[in-house]
């Protein structure tokens, strides 16, 4: 694999980066057909992000021999090749990314000004693919805005503050702090935001609706989406489904899946002045997916633990464990996001839908024989 | 001078004294290479040598220009020196205190501070005929490079060859080793004399302090020694102009010599 980037878009890759590492402490790469796949995912899985790089993002894109290349790394190791982000684009002027697979090392070389060369080997395991499934097509609601406009209303709300709620009628957005069911009302702040769908570049409500989802990972997005200056579309349909962020041009695609609090209640049908009370007790991201034939019903109770030793576990006391290192949303609350199939080939289909259907794991490395590592 | 107010009895009985109008250019210096809590301080004609040493393995010295009258002395004291204005450095002989007048805006300071026997400064022997490799090089590109360097790794490999990849510094820290090569011929290379090719690495723990003193200066000389020792000098240019040395002698970890 070698892959070269120039100009302004080493600063864009570096934010990509950095934005990715608001999500989780891995960065998954994987050239894929149309570019090269840069993702992420929380501990609870609760949150994935992708940027997908296209060909032309590079002056120079030459995928792997081996199609089925993937690997991932701690993100703050790739971060720290890119330090001194604000002095990039004047300091940096290409970065190349080559594959090094004899020594399992992913080598960074940024080529400065004055003749400095910086290179990085970076080692990297192999790992499955991650994806998780969405279909933004699908969503009844979809809002486009400024990345200014959400920079601006965020900026609003605590960096604290974990959920937020984003509420939509025909005509208007409303924009509020989550507050737990427990907690003491009087004590506690409440911020609301309205905005006019005169505000939003795209404003298409298909149903009233609410839903509450992580502000941190939101945040991660609009880094990003506020140094390109692209806007930011939103993608929801009910409560417990997700709510995808995206950012495109026509040489990169960004996404952010993130997942959202379930209500049972029906008065989130309407749009809401008060809270509302969120059952926590049953979360369900409800996901369908054709892409795993098979797969009957989604469970309603938090998946059962997987048998691998890899932290990505999904027994809810090693989550709550593993919260207390991750900065995501409390796990309790948001369930697991789906993820696609392990491997394409249809073949292996039929195993993975046994086990992927309480797991909803795509990298489980122990399962796969026949990746080499 | 601010200073005036003393008297010329006074004045008199110190075997130094040493002024300067603005003391922060030494507090900066001094800063620099406090990464310990003692220093020698070593005064002679041509002005004021402190010494700051670590585990017998690093020393810095930094030599300031100033005002200096008295005779040749050395004594030991704390390296943390209190910032004003104006100062006047004075030293009455062997057992007294360093006694620092310090002067802002009309209000004068007086510290006493004591002073202790020095021992004697390593001799890292260090001498320009044994120099194999030396670089010259505009300080902004080292401090970029010292500021992004993984503090994972224990150690930094300095690799100085006369061909590629001519002055390289190298880390190999849990994600994996980085390199930062600098050709000979980069704009920020002011001089370029490598006779054989040598890979050194020192501990990066020893060699962190100097970033002080390298954020403090606008050019930086690197040399090695046949042995593998390390000797770094800073030039670092105050605000009036006055140019001030900083140097770090640092032996190395283990020498691999290709």
């Amino acid at each position: 694999m070698d892959c070269v980037a120039t100009g302004g878009n080493v600063k864009v890759l570096a934010k990509a980066i950095h934005s990715l590492s608001r999500i989780g402490e891995e960065l998954y790469l994987e050239p894929v057909e149309d570019g090269l796949a840069l993702r992420s995912v929380n501990s609870s899985r609760s949150a994935f992000a992708c940027f997908l790089l296209s060909p032309l993002f590079f002056q120079r894109y030459q995928a792997p021999s081996d199609q089925s290349f993937r690997c991932k790394m701690p993100i703050k190791s790739v971060q720290a090749v890119f330090k001194s982000l604000a002095s990039l684009d004047r300091s940096v002027e290409k970065c190349r990314i080559q594959l090094n697979s004899e020594k399992s090392r992913l080598t960074i070389t940024l080529h400065c000004k004055h003749g400095l060369l910086k290179t990085h080997n970076l080692s990297y395991q192999d790992c499955e693919s991650l994806q998780a499934v969405f279909d933004k097509g699908s969503c009844a609601n979809v809002l486009q805005a400024q990345p200014r406009l959400m920079v601006d209303t965020v900026l609003h709300f605590p960096p604290s503050l974990e959920e937020v709620n984003l509420s939509v009628s025909s005509d208007r957005v409303w924009l509020r702090n989550h507050v737990e069911d427990d907690a003491d009302s009087s004590r506690a702040m409440l911020t609301e935001l309205c905005l006019s769908s005169e505000e939003f570049d795209h404003f298409a409500v298909g149903s009233q609706t609410s839903v509450t989802f992580c502000l941190k990972e939101l945040r991660g997005l609009l880094v990003f989406a506020e140094s390109s200056g692209l806007p930011v579309s939103m993608y929801f349909d009910e409560p417990g489904g997700p709510v995808i962020l995206s950012v495109t041009d026509s040489v990169l695609e960004a996404n952010f899946v993130l997942a959202t609090l379930s209500e049972d209640s029906p008065d989130s049908e309407q749009p809401p002045d008060d809270f509302m009370s969120d059952n926590m007790d049953s979360f369900l991201i409800a996901m369908e997916t054709s892409e795993l034939p098979g797969l009957s019903h989604v469970p309603t109770s938090p998946p059962r633990p997987t048998n691998n030793n890899r932290k990505h576990s999904f027994s809810e006391e090693e989550e709550e464990e593993e919260e207390a290192l991750a900065e995501g949303p409390p796990n309790k609350k948001f369930c697991s996001l789906f993820f696609g199939s392990v491997l394409p080939t249809p073949s292996q289909l039929p195993n993975q839908t046994m086990q992927s259907q309480e797991m909803l794991a795509s990298d489980s490395e122990d399962e796969n024989q026949t990746e080499t590592s | 001078m601010p200073l005036s107010t003393q008297s010329q009895a006074d004045i008199d009985q110190y075997i130094l004294i040493a002024s300067l109008d603005n003391a922060r250019n030494l507090s900066n210096i001094l800063k620099a290479i406090s990464f310990r809590d003692h220093a020698i301080f070593n005064a002679t004609q041509n002005g004021l040598k402190v010494t700051v040493e670590d585990s017998k393995c690093l020393q810095a010295n930094a030599f300031i220009q100033v005002g200096v009258g008295g005779q040749l002395t050395s004594f030991k004291t704390q390296s943390q020196v209190c910032v004003c204005t104006a100062l006047r450095m004075c030293y009455n002989g062997y057992g007294y205190p360093l006694t620092l007048f310090l002067e802002e805006g009309g209000v004068v300071t007086v510290c006493k501070i004591n002073t202790q026997e020095p021992e004697e400064p390593i001799d890292f022997d260090f001498c320009s005929t044994n120099v194999t490799n030396k670089v010259i090089l505009q300080s902004d590109s080292l401090k970029e490079a010292f500021s992004e360097l993984d503090m994972t790794s224990e150690v930094l490999q300095i690799t100085m060859s006369p061909s590629h990849p001519y002055f390289r510094l190298s880390t190999f820290g849990n994600s994996g080793n980085a390199h930062y090569d600098y050709p000979k011929d980069s704009d920020m290379m002011e001089l370029f004399q490598c006779t054989k090719i040598q890979t050194n690495r020192y501990k990066m723990s020893l060699l962190k302090p100097s970033t002080k003193a390298l954020a403090l200066s606008c050019k930086v000389s690197v040399r090695t020694d046949s042995r593998g020792f390390l000797s770094l000098q800073y030039l670092v240019r105050n605000d009036d102009g006055q140019i001030c040395f900083v140097e770090y002698y640092c032996c190395p970890d283990e020498v691999e010599e290709e």
